[in-house]
């Protein structure tokens, strides 16, 4: 399927749901999913989660589309060939938050409703911004994730990235906010593997030594964990010291495989792709307007919140384990 | 007499490294066990390796700053070729990965010796220019784990006497390296050739052949390392040993290799690099902040270079000293 769009560029797709749409009968809710590019993985598994809402929502026909490489000109031309068609809402993963924005207010004046999901849109260029997570959900998720292969409580140390890393001192900092909600799991260290395999690698060595008895290595960076899991691999640790942290499960497969890794968490893109089309045909129905502080639905996620930017968070990172991670590993 | 000097400097170095561990020591008494110090020296075997293809390029009063991105690209190459076909056998690869890096030194080469271009320049451009090409080739995806073949990642962590592979390879490397700067034309020549370019050439060798080779032989280390690199770590991607040319050139030159060209020992680089093998491997488990780690890691290359300045100038290099005087 994604050799045609490719071939065809999202226009020619965009041409082909305008001859067909007269097929469709007139109350069938049109909802363009439009992504990075086509044909790569993450977004597959969006219009996988796009097509899930649409199916438990009924009356809900999802167009996924966007350009075939990652530029805000190919975006630009999927809007406008979209605002053509006169959808109904548009979820857009934007290449460029400011170069999409006035096509995007231009589909507004239509009528249309847009959102930004994933990567977002200035403020101006869309209804509301869903983010997979949040800071704190995030601390959160990376404390629990050890926590919960730890039930008698112990040592767990975390391997950064650089010290000066902005996402990642965020996370570490919820995370040791809500420490105290697990009780007896000790923080006895944050060290910086600077994003370097060898680096990274080294620190993680550094801890083992310096913590016999240390039950878990929270890495929250992707180059971190692949080499904390390969350093307690090659110390012949696996069982004693749990890797876990954020990573994606094409990387992580190996690490899963082995037993260094427990679990580990990543935004789930099904559930994205699935809360975003939930969220556009909220708003495109008049069930829920986007407004700050406005609470919506977002079927079996719950709900999500609108701050004072009318962004939103998610959900907890999803977590992946020796179950589900041979599904994820060839989507992202 | 010039033996003298360079045996003095490598026991100087020697001394600073068992000074470096007793300190160490005081900190952490684990990190002196004989496994520890094994596991450092296996840790720095990449390090050594590249710093005596550098060592080389430095003594024909060159620098090769495109190593690291050689290796990672090297090592993009050998995993490509892993993943594609995994019954390829170990010892293939190795070959493929040596000849690979060899290549990309041989390009670096042939534009300092044919077009004279300043190496500086070239292996800045070379180095762009090979992660640029990592890219294309993987497309900015990494390879992982799961997807490299067992034996790939098996070799480097094999056991021979108790020590891997990989450290047994350093350690070759050093012997056979210090054999050819010793005993070979060729090694003679990267000395003559940086020493004094003029007078080697009225010698009859030819300074830019000799830098060629030397930028080859780095290149060739480089793969090598390229292949042990990824294997051990399991992944291979675009920012591979991202900044590591640094830490190369800062082994040499804490191992008394002279910038000026001319100069230099393996033994002496293999003692500076691993100097910052058993300072990177230490500060992770002796608590130090991570910002002071920096400063450390900087204050000690300084200090090293700077005794190493020091003792240049009181030997000196002055030939007829009672012609001097007699003026």
């Amino acid at each position: 399927m994604s050799i045609t769009r490719r071939l065809f560029g999202g226009t020619a797709i965009a041409a082909a749901m305008l001859a067909g749409s007269a097929v469709h009968a007139q109350d069938d809710m049109r909802i363009a999913l439009v992504v990075k590019a086509l044909g790569i993985g993450f977004f597959e598994a969006a219009a996988e989660g796009a097509e899930e809402a649409a199916a438990e929502l009924g009356n809900v026909e999802i167009i996924y589309t966007g350009p075939t490489d990652t530029t805000a000109e190919g975006q630009i031309e999927v809007i406008n060939s979209l605002i053509a068609q006169g959808v109904d809402a548009i979820a857009i993963s934007a290449n460029d938050p400011d170069a999409v924005s006035p096509a995007l207010q231009r589909a507004m004046q239509r009528g249309i409703t847009v959102i930004s999901w994933d990567s977002g849109v200035n403020e101006e260029g869309r209804m509301m911004h869903l983010n997979p997570s949040s800071t704190p959900l995030i601390g959160n998720t990376i404390i629990k994730l050890a926590a919960d292969h730890m039930p008698d409580g112990g040592q767990v140390a975390i391997l950064s990235a650089s010290a000066t890393a902005t996402n990642q001192n965020a996370w570490i900092a919820a995370a040791e906010e809500v420490l105290p909600n697990y009780e007896g799991i000790e923080l006895v260290a944050t060290v910086y593997g600077d994003d370097l395999s060898d680096k990274s690698y080294r620190e993680a060595q550094g801890l083992m030594a310096s913590y016999p008895d240390l039950k878990a290595i929270i890495a929250p960076t992707t180059v971190g964990i692949l080499a904390s899991c390969q350093a307690v691999s090659d110390a012949g640790k696996i069982g004693e010291i749990n890797v876990t942290g954020l990573g994606l499960p094409s990387e992580m497969a190996g690490c899963v495989e082995s037993g260094a890794t427990e679990s580990f968490a990543i935004w789930n893109p099904i559930d994205l792709g699935y809360s975003a089309t939930m969220i556009a045909h909220a708003l495109a129905a008049g069930t829920a307007t986007a407004e700050p502080g406005a609470e919506i639905p977002t079927g079996r996620m719950g709900s999500v919140t609108l701050d004072d930017t009318n962004a939103a968070a998610m959900s907890d990172p999803f977590t992946y384990d020796a179950s589900n991670i041979d599904q994820f590993k060839d989507i992202f | 007499m010039p033996k003298q000097i360079l045996m003095s400097r490598e026991v100087l170095l020697t001394g600073a490294i068992a000074l470096l561990l007793a300190i160490i020591a005081t900190r952490f008494p684990a990190f002196i066990t004989p496994s520890n110090l094994a596991n450092v020296f296996n840790d720095t075997a990449p390090l050594i390796l590249l710093a005596i293809g550098q060592m080389i390029v430095i003594l024909t009063r060159c620098i090769d700053l495109s190593v690291a991105a050689n290796l990672a690209l090297t090592g993009m190459v050998v995993s490509m070729i892993n993943v594609a076909m995994p019954g390829l056998p170990v010892p293939i690869i190795i070959l493929v990965a040596v000849g690979f890096g060899a290549l990309l030194g041989m390009v670096n080469g042939i534009l300092v010796w044919k077009l004279e271009i300043p190496p500086i320049v070239v292996t800045l451009g070379t180095m762009t220019i090979f992660r640029g090409t990592i890219f294309l080739l993987s497309e900015g995806k990494w390879i992982n784990a799961h997807e490299f073949s067992d034996p790939f990642k098996a070799f480097p962590r094999a056991e021979l006497l108790g020590l891997p592979l990989m450290s047994w390879i350093a350690i070759a490397a050093v012997i056979f390296f210090s054999i050819v700067m010793s005993r070979t034309t060729l090694g003679r020549a990267f000395y003559a050739a940086g020493g004094n370019p003029h007078a080697a050439t009225y010698a009859g060798i030819d300074v830019g052949r000799t830098q060629f080779w030397a930028f080859t032989i780095s290149g060739a280390l480089a793969g090598l390392t390229g292949y042990l690199w990824v294997s051990r770590f399991a992944v291979a991607f675009v920012d591979l040993a991202g900044g590591f040319e640094l830490s190369v050139v800062a082994a040499c030159v804490i191992g008394g290799v002279a910038i000026m060209g001319g100069i230099g020992t393996v033994v002496g680089a293999m003692l500076g690099a691993l100097f910052l093998g058993i300072i990177s491997n230490a500060l992770p488990v002796v608590n130090i902040s991570p910002f002071w780690q920096l400063a450390i890691s900087g204050g000690a290359i300084i200090i090293a270079v700077a005794l190493n300045a020091q003792a240049n100038r009181e030997k000196g290099r002055i030939i007829l000293k009672r012609a001097e005087h007699a003026t």
